[in-house]
């Protein structure tokens, strides 16, 4: 592959990605909240999907948090800990190994359920097909990587990843020499993934964004909106932990007339 | 004490004859649009029955409502927060699509457009999901009205608890009465505690709980939380929808399209003040039977000057309390004791609450056993069992109903006396606890029932929450954004693409 060629796909590419995938997204979230959801199609069908979803959504958690701690992670933080490469990459292959076919099997029960049961298939959107699919192209290019990388466990190839990954976050496009002569199943997998991340604000998958982790600090269980919050002052404190009072999300503007 | 008040609703079985106007007119308002055809914000269930979605009071079964823990507070029933997290992706509780029933639509087209045949054309039935044909109708949301199908399957009607229900499998013994069913609009709201990401509220000024459709991510969370299963999820949009109590019209002063609609006048709305503060200590009332009792120790006197300045201190409005003055729920609850929340043992205290139904002596009694009390019948010997409705309305405190049911018949022989006989009988109201003028107020509510003594709706004060000079121009509610409607040819976003009405003036 000529070097321009490899500058404009992983020098280049990964900038028009992350730019889409950022300002998408928050467009998305500022314009069209209303179409900012899970689309979840368990009402319709519940068979395979307590299987389907939990292994995929699980295996796709932890394959996400090896990928984003295994890459970002600075190289001379493993050295500091006196993680060796050869560990480390044994780690990967293992722990990403298991969660990946735990994924497989779950993103393939996902499939199956949504191709070939009518309910399911009938009220997909076309983006909903095209992304499960391309999870799962994803996933089985990510799997096989796994055999390529049997044949160097010392790291030196992961090494490459590492700082290709760190030099384009930090803004050197000059890093696409790093990848230039990895095998073509890392280079494939490469260019898919920030695919994933260019066609992410136009999915459902924006419902990441809104993972529901603060459900666990918010105070109590109710939820009160008051319409005169603008009457109280200063805001209220919620002095019973079971009944917060929240602001309304569209502020109420003004003081009555009084 | 945080006095907050609400616009509650009491039903009078004894005058609902099932005639599922409530339901229909509030499909045609709110649920006739894509995703939400199964759903019935309003539906009327003949019980006893499994009814709607099937066995929904099961709480066993669907882990609804809440739940007090030995510490002595309460948590949703589906679990901590943790636990609810942790179904996330694939919740155990969710009734599927056919619990409730696969929408249909008939093929009326191919009455049109079939050839000429041996056969007569039909419009066959066609599922309103996949488009395909159905050949069999399961389920529906009054599937078992009049007692429709076999009393085997009906009997798994759990309010048959501590009621020997085999005879009333006979032909002899068999009873029923209607249940119009809508959102409860609790106090304490077990759908808002699941919802993760807290898209459901309570409106403080007039208690109507609501699902914001913007911040609602579909985790579905609340489908499974409320008790009384009155939250659906939308499949098309993706979104939770439930019962909005017609606020737009409440707001307006005017009762919910059901209140307004029904023919029997069965339908109450009136302003409740409650003590905002005493909720939490009454959903975690310790014994089940004293819920009910816990709940009206929440609701606040209106005529109470203390209370009065506290209501004007918490900013409710003038013209909310001198209509919580004359509020029929307040006489129905409270003064009179004839309503009764609906299964108060899920602690959420509802605040859409019921008059039992009186129903005809049984025949045992006819044929000289009967149980009169005074010349009034013994309550206990009415068709329908008393344990069956305290199951349903007092969470099997037999007395409270027991009270209420006398009251109303207590109100029959009074105006029987005073207007066949001509004589006030003050004894008989007496015998109930009541006074004679009390009664009259009594059949005036609830006999004559004018629209006027039935809907006492304060408007609200939108003026306090917006200014209306940046309402200049806007396009009030719509799909898409703001006046948009989300109708552009390309939407890179997935907004759903309406079909635009075409004005037949239009030139192409």
């Amino acid at each position: 592959m000529s070097d321009t060629i490899n500058a404009a796909l992983f020098g280049w590419y990964p900038y028009f990605c992350l730019t889409i995938f950022l300002l998408g997204s928050l467009i998305r979230f500022d314009r069209e909240q209303y179409t900012w959801k899970t689309g979840s199609s368990q009402l319709l069908r519940r068979r395979q999907l307590r299987w389907g979803s939990n292994l995929f959504h699980v295996g796709i958690l932890v394959i996400f948090a090896g990928h984003f701690v295994g890459m970002l992670t600075p190289i001379w933080v493993f050295d500091a800990l006196g993680v060796s490469h050869s560990f480390k990459q044994g780690l990967a292959i293992t722990a990403g190994g298991i969660a990946g076919v735990a994924c497989f099997i779950g993103i393939a029960l996902l499939a199956h359920r949504r191709l070939f049961d009518p309910r399911i298939r009938n009220t997909s959107a076309p983006g909903d097909i095209a992304i499960l699919l391309l999870l799962w192209l994803q996933l089985t290019l990510g799997l096989s990587t796994i055999f390529v990388s049997l044949g160097h466990m010392d790291g030196h190839e992961m090494v490459k990843f590492m700082n290709w990954a760190q030099g384009i976050l930090t803004l050197q496009p000059a890093a696409a020499a790093y990848v230039a002569d990895v095998n073509p199943i890392f280079k494939a997998h490469l260019l898919l993934g920030m695919t994933i991340f260019l066609v992410f604000p136009f999915t459902r998958l924006v419902h990441v964004w809104s993972a529901p982790v603060w459900y666990l600090g918010r105070p109590g269980y109710q939820v009160v909106r008051t319409r005169f919050a603008a009457r109280r002052s200063p805001a209220p404190v919620p002095v019973r932990s079971s009944e917060p009072v929240r602001r309304p999300a569209a502020a109420p503007s003004h003081q009555p007339a009084e | 004490m945080k006095i907050r008040a609400q616009i509650a609703m009491v039903l009078n079985l004894d005058k609902c004859i099932g005639c599922h106007t409530c339901s229909v007119t509030c499909k045609n308002v709110w649920t006739n649009r894509e995703g939400v055809e199964y759903a019935w914000f309003n539906n009327v269930e003949t019980k006893p029955g499994i009814g709607y979605p099937k066995e929904w009071e099961n709480q066993q079964k669907w882990n609804g409502g809440w739940h007090r823990k030995k510490n002595g507070k309460i948590e949703p029933k589906m679990g901590a927060k943790w636990r609810i997290l942790a179904n996330i992706f694939a919740n155990p509780d969710l009734p599927e699509i056919d619990d409730y029933y696969e929408p249909f639509t008939f093929d009326y087209q191919h009455l049109h457009t079939a050839k000429e045949s041996k056969a007569f054309p039909t419009a066959r039935p066609r599922s309103a999901i996949t488009g395909e044909r159905m050949e069999k109708i399961e389920w529906g949301p009054n599937w078992e009205e009049i007692l429709g199908g076999e009393f085997e399957k009906r009997s798994k009607d759990v309010n048959f608890e501590g009621v020997q229900k085999d005879i009333y499998g006979q032909f002899e013994n068999t009873f029923m009465m209607y249940l119009p069913r809508l959102c409860e609009h609790c106090l304490n709201p077990a759908c808002a505690a699941v919802c993760p990401s807290g898209a459901i509220y309570k409106r403080e000024e007039d208690g109507i709980v609501l699902i914001d459709q913007d911040k609602c991510r579909g985790w579905r969370m609340c489908v499974s939380g409320c008790p009384y299963k009155k939250i659906y999820y939308n499949w098309s949009s993706g979104k939770s929808e439930k019962c909005i109590f017609c606020f737009p019209r409440i707001e307006a002063g005017q009762p919910t399209v059901c209140s307004e609609t029904c023919v029997g006048r069965i339908r109450y709305l009136g302003v409740i003040l409650y003590d905002a503060d005493r909720i939490e200590a009454a959903a975690s009332t310790p014994q089940e039977k004293d819920l009910y009792q816990a709940q009206l120790d929440v609701f606040l006197d209106p005529n109470d000057p203390a209370v009065i300045a506290q209501a004007r201190a918490d900013g409710i409005p003038d013209n909310w309390l001198e209509a919580a003055n004359v509020s029929p729920i307040w006489k129905m609850a409270m003064e009179w004791k004839i309503a009764f929340p609906l299964h108060p043992e899920y602690r959420t205290l509802p605040m859409v609450w019921y008059v039992p139904p009186l129903s005809p002596i049984q025949s045992a009694a006819a044929a000289g056993k009967m149980g009169l009390d005074g010349d009034m019948p013994d309550v206990r010997s009415l068709r329908i069992p008393l344990q069956y409705l305290a199951n349903l309305l007092t969470a099997g405190n037999e007395e409270p109903v027991a009270l209420a049911l006398e009251r109303m018949l207590a109100m029959r022989s009074y105006m029987r006396a005073k207007t066949i006989d001509g004589r006030l009988d003050e004894s008989i109201a007496a015998r109930v606890g009541l006074t004679g003028s009390a009664i009259d107020e009594m059949y005036k509510v609830m006999a004559i029932a004018n629209y006027e003594d039935r809907f006492v709706i304060p408007t609200s004060h939108r003026e306090w929450s917006e200014d209306a000079q940046d309402l200049r121009g806007s396009c009030g509610f719509s799909f898409g954004n703001g006046c948009s409607g989300g109708s552009t040819e390309t939407n890179l976003f997935g907004t759903k693409q309406t079909k635009r009405p075409t004005n037949p003036m239009e030139i192409a």
